[in-house]
């Protein structure tokens, strides 16, 4: 059968995340590299530019390696963007706050994505304070087709000024799609050839003194720019309210607040303060909106302007209706929530090679400090397996920290990171360990891809951006040559050896790793066939329902029942099981669970 | 702006709710709508309670919506159509998926399932249809999503033929026929209102 209808799809105006539209912004500004680390809600813009074709797009180990390559290709006169999400960006801070003395040679644009309410995220730290901090310009698009038109903006203020220029977006401009209009058309770039000069690339301290003051007089022609540019704009309506607002804020103060007159900032810093007091002046009152930080409102009132003061909440997301009910509007009529639903917090997959990990060192009562990824679910119940998470690395150094403390009662500590978050900023720590003679256990779960983020691949799994094959690390080798004692890999779908190898791994002194090694559970399509529980031989223990698989269900008789459309027949439950209760079922439509 | 249509669906990560939202995007933006949508990737989609946000009309500004806004909630679950009933306005209308995918709490026995959730729904106006066995008629147990959009299809200002060719641009090649039967079976069960239990 012929589907004709499928060319009619092709619009002038395409419906874009905002990620996309960074992309696409960065493909028609020319842009040569683009280069980051995967993290929600970024991730998608290097993929997306990937996918565009024509530019070189690569994941690094970590955020600072992203920002430092992206300053090379500036250096060596040609465009780049350089992507992460919030917390990366304080893993590339180190890089930021010079490259902002030294300026650039190429345009370069650092997208970074915040995560207001913490959706995907283990805080919710607002970025714009790094851009008045770093001091470097910051613009903030409000929408996809701002997204797009911003991020080929910021090419041109990047080389007109000489400096980095941040593009901050969250989560509900990220992840949001809109329309947007793109000519598809790819500026022709002159590349800048590089030329030594010392004072401008070197920063040793005679040099960065006088970058030290250009970067400030850069700052003033920046505010002036500010003042003047169409990045920022006053929408005068009626003159009684006047907001100043940025980002997706901004469309929440339009649908909420339609009569109010709006200055609505593109550039966040540095702030046009000539155009806020032009503002100021023809409203009869002025509130500032802005979601996390008071990061306008106290630069405002520094500067004695006067502000209404909203009471809008400083944690979490703004709405339109909170924006609404802060000046007055009535909540809208709810319907009755209904009580006492059971939460439904995020869990390991059916399958996931994570889960026997967790229950080995649930078995030998392990300390366990945690790391980033899908993993960190192994910190909820029922396995409730991990004991601190904190930032990429922090595992491996934790581990060793602990350890010094001998405040685990002799239980032993276990380090447990994944393969993308090893190679991002475990190997330091790892090597620490081995530097300063610590004891312990580290665990890489080695799941061959960078998972919770969507399965980019990393240096472990040996797989570009592009999807090419690359050089996979040899983790044994690495560590091997780092000094650590013992080495070992696991199959961790293996429960018995998992768990004998950790006991050994954990009752040895020194330091040793084990490397369990299985793909991520989405990665391959299983077609095994389902299990089923027999109720005949099953005794009820509780032991395949304590592994925390979404597939096996307790019923209040205490018996539990394996769904069937949801099992991937991984075997880890039939390995916990003393009884051999769970047995091979044929795949079927069917959606009760049980033998039937 | 009052003329701006809401959509919420609600699920479970991994059912497809990002799917079938982008589908209902695509479909209001060919018939010449502005459309604005609004998702959550990342930790949340591991199983979790996840919610896709599509508003259409003739200028759209905010791409999520508050309680007591959403015009139509689809949920692709029936306990997340209790967690998020208060999202749909009154007089809003509420497709409800009869399945229920229990969520962690309740598998391993530490906290009771959700009692009364389906009369609470029903005394809320839901439409109810078993989306599940509708997609194995159709011959794809993994088109339930598509099922939904059936559903949501009837009470949404699109024509069929729009969404025909929108599913079919979206699915992989091979599944085309049997998810435009999908669409088809759900549609049809509330054009015919059999869709009740």
């Amino acid at each position: 059968m012929e589907y004709p209808f499928l060319e009619v799809t092709r619009l002038t105006r395409s419906l874009m995340s905002g990620n996309e539209a960074v992309a696409h912004g960065a493909m028609e500004a020319g842009v040569s590299v683009g280069v980051g680390y995967p993290g929600t809600p970024s991730t998608e813009v290097l993929e997306s530019l990937a996918k565009l074709g024509g530019v070189r797009c690569q994941w690094a180990p970590n955020e600072k390696v992203a920002a430092e390559v992206g300053a090379g290709v500036s250096y060596g006169g040609q465009r780049t963007l350089v992507t992460m999400k919030h917390v990366g960006l304080n893993v590339a801070a180190d890089p930021l706050f010079t490259l902002s003395y030294i300026g650039v040679g190429g345009g370069y644009v650092l997208l970074v994505a915040d995560d207001p309410g913490m959706h995907s995220s283990q805080n919710e730290q607002d970025s714009r304070n790094y851009a008045a901090f770093a001091k470097v310009p910051m613009l903030e698009p409000s929408s996809s087709q701002e997204a797009f038109e911003f991020t080929r903006a910021a090419f041109d203020i990047s080389e007109r000024f000489d400096t980095p220029v941040l593009v901050r977006t969250t989560t509900r401009i990220a992840h949001s799609k809109g329309l947007v209009e793109t000519t598809g058309d790819r500026a022709p770039i002159e590349p800048i050839p590089f030329k030594p000069k010392a004072e401008k690339w070197v920063m040793m301290p005679a040099n960065a003194r006088a970058r030290r003051v250009n970067l400030d007089s850069r700052m003033a022609l920046l505010e002036e720019f500010s003042n003047q540019s169409e990045l920022n704009r006053i929408e005068m309506r009626s003159s009684e309210l006047g907001i100043i607002v940025s980002g997706i804020a901004y469309e929440y103060v339009r649908e909420a607040l339609p009569n109010a007159s709006v200055l609505k900032l593109g550039i966040v810093n540095p702030l046009p303060v000539t155009l806020i007091a032009e503002f100021a002046s023809k409203v009869d009152r002025l509130a500032v909106v802005e979601e996390l930080d008071p990061y306008m409102t106290s630069r405002l009132l520094a500067l004695g302007i006067e502000l209404v003061e909203t009471g809008l909440p400083r944690i979490g997301e703004l709405t339109p209706d909170r924006i609404a009910q802060a000046f007055g509007a009535q909540a809208p009529e709810l319907r009755a929530a209904v009580k006492d639903l059971p939460p439904r917090p995020p869990l390991l997959c059916p399958g996931c090679p994570h889960r026997g990990v967790y229950w080995a060192l649930g078995k030998l009562k392990a300390v366990v400090t945690g790391d980033i990824g899908c993993y960190t679910l192994g910190a909820l119940p029922p396995l409730s397996a991990m004991d601190t998470c904190v930032c990429m690395g922090a595992s491996v150094s934790m581990a060793h920290g602990l350890g010094m403390t001998g405040a685990t009662g002799g239980r032993p500590i276990v380090g447990v990171i994944g393969d993308s978050t090893f190679a991002h900023s475990g190997i330091t720590g790892l090597l620490d360990m081995v530097y300063n003679g610590a004891d312990g256990t580290i665990v890489i779960l080695d799941n061959r891809t960078t998972a919770m983020t969507g399965h980019q691949g990393n240096p472990v799994s040996g797989r570009t951006l592009s999807g090419d094959a690359a050089p996979a690390l040899d983790l044994e080798a690495l560590c091997t040559s780092l000094g650590v004692q013992s080495v070992r890999r696991v199959d961790p779908l293996d429960l018995a050896t998992t768990r004998a190898v950790l006991a050994e791994e954990t009752e040895r002194a020194g330091l040793s790793v084990v490397i369990a090694q299985s793909p991520c559970a989405l990665l391959v399509r299983s077609d095994a066939d389902p299990f089923a529980v027999d109720e005949e031989l099953c005794t009820r223990c509780g032991a395949c329902v304590r592994l925390g698989c979404p597939a096996i269900m307790k019923l209040p008789s205490g018996q539990p029942v394996i769904d069937t459309a949801i099992c991937v027949g991984c075997e880890q439950c039939v390995q916990v099981c003393r009884y051999s209760a769970i047995q091979a079922v044929g795949p079927a439509c069917d959606f009760g669970g049980g033998l039937s | 702006m009052s003329a701006v249509t809401t959509v919420v669906l609600v699920g479970v990560g991994g059912q497809g709710t990002i799917l079938a939202g982008d589908v209902i995007a695509k479909v209001a933006v060919a018939e010449g709508y502005d459309v604005k949508l609004s998702e959550v990737h990342g930790m949340a989609q591991r199983g979790g309670s996840v919610d896709t946000v599509v508003r259409f009309g003739d200028s759209v500004h905010s791409p999520i919506v508050d309680p007591g806004r959403a015009d139509h909630l689809i949920a692709f679950e029936i306990t997340e159509a209790a967690r998020r009933i208060q999202f749909l306005k009154p007089g809003g209308r509420l497709i409800v998926n009869s399945r229920t995918i229990q969520p962690l709490p309740v598998l391993t026995g530490d906290m009771g399932a959700a009692l009364g959730v389906e009369a609470e729904l029903q005394y809320e106006g839901a439409v109810f249809l078993d989306a599940e066995a509708l997609a194995c008629e159709a011959g794809s147990p993994r088109s339930a999503n598509v099922v939904l959009l059936g559903a949501a299809s009837y009470g949404l200002p699109f024509a069929e033929g729009t969404w025909r060719t929108v599913i079919a641009a979206r699915v992989p090649q091979k599944t085309i026929e049997a998810n435009l039967r999908a669409f088809e079976l759900g549609r049809t069960a509330c054009a015919e209102g059999v869709c009740e239990l």
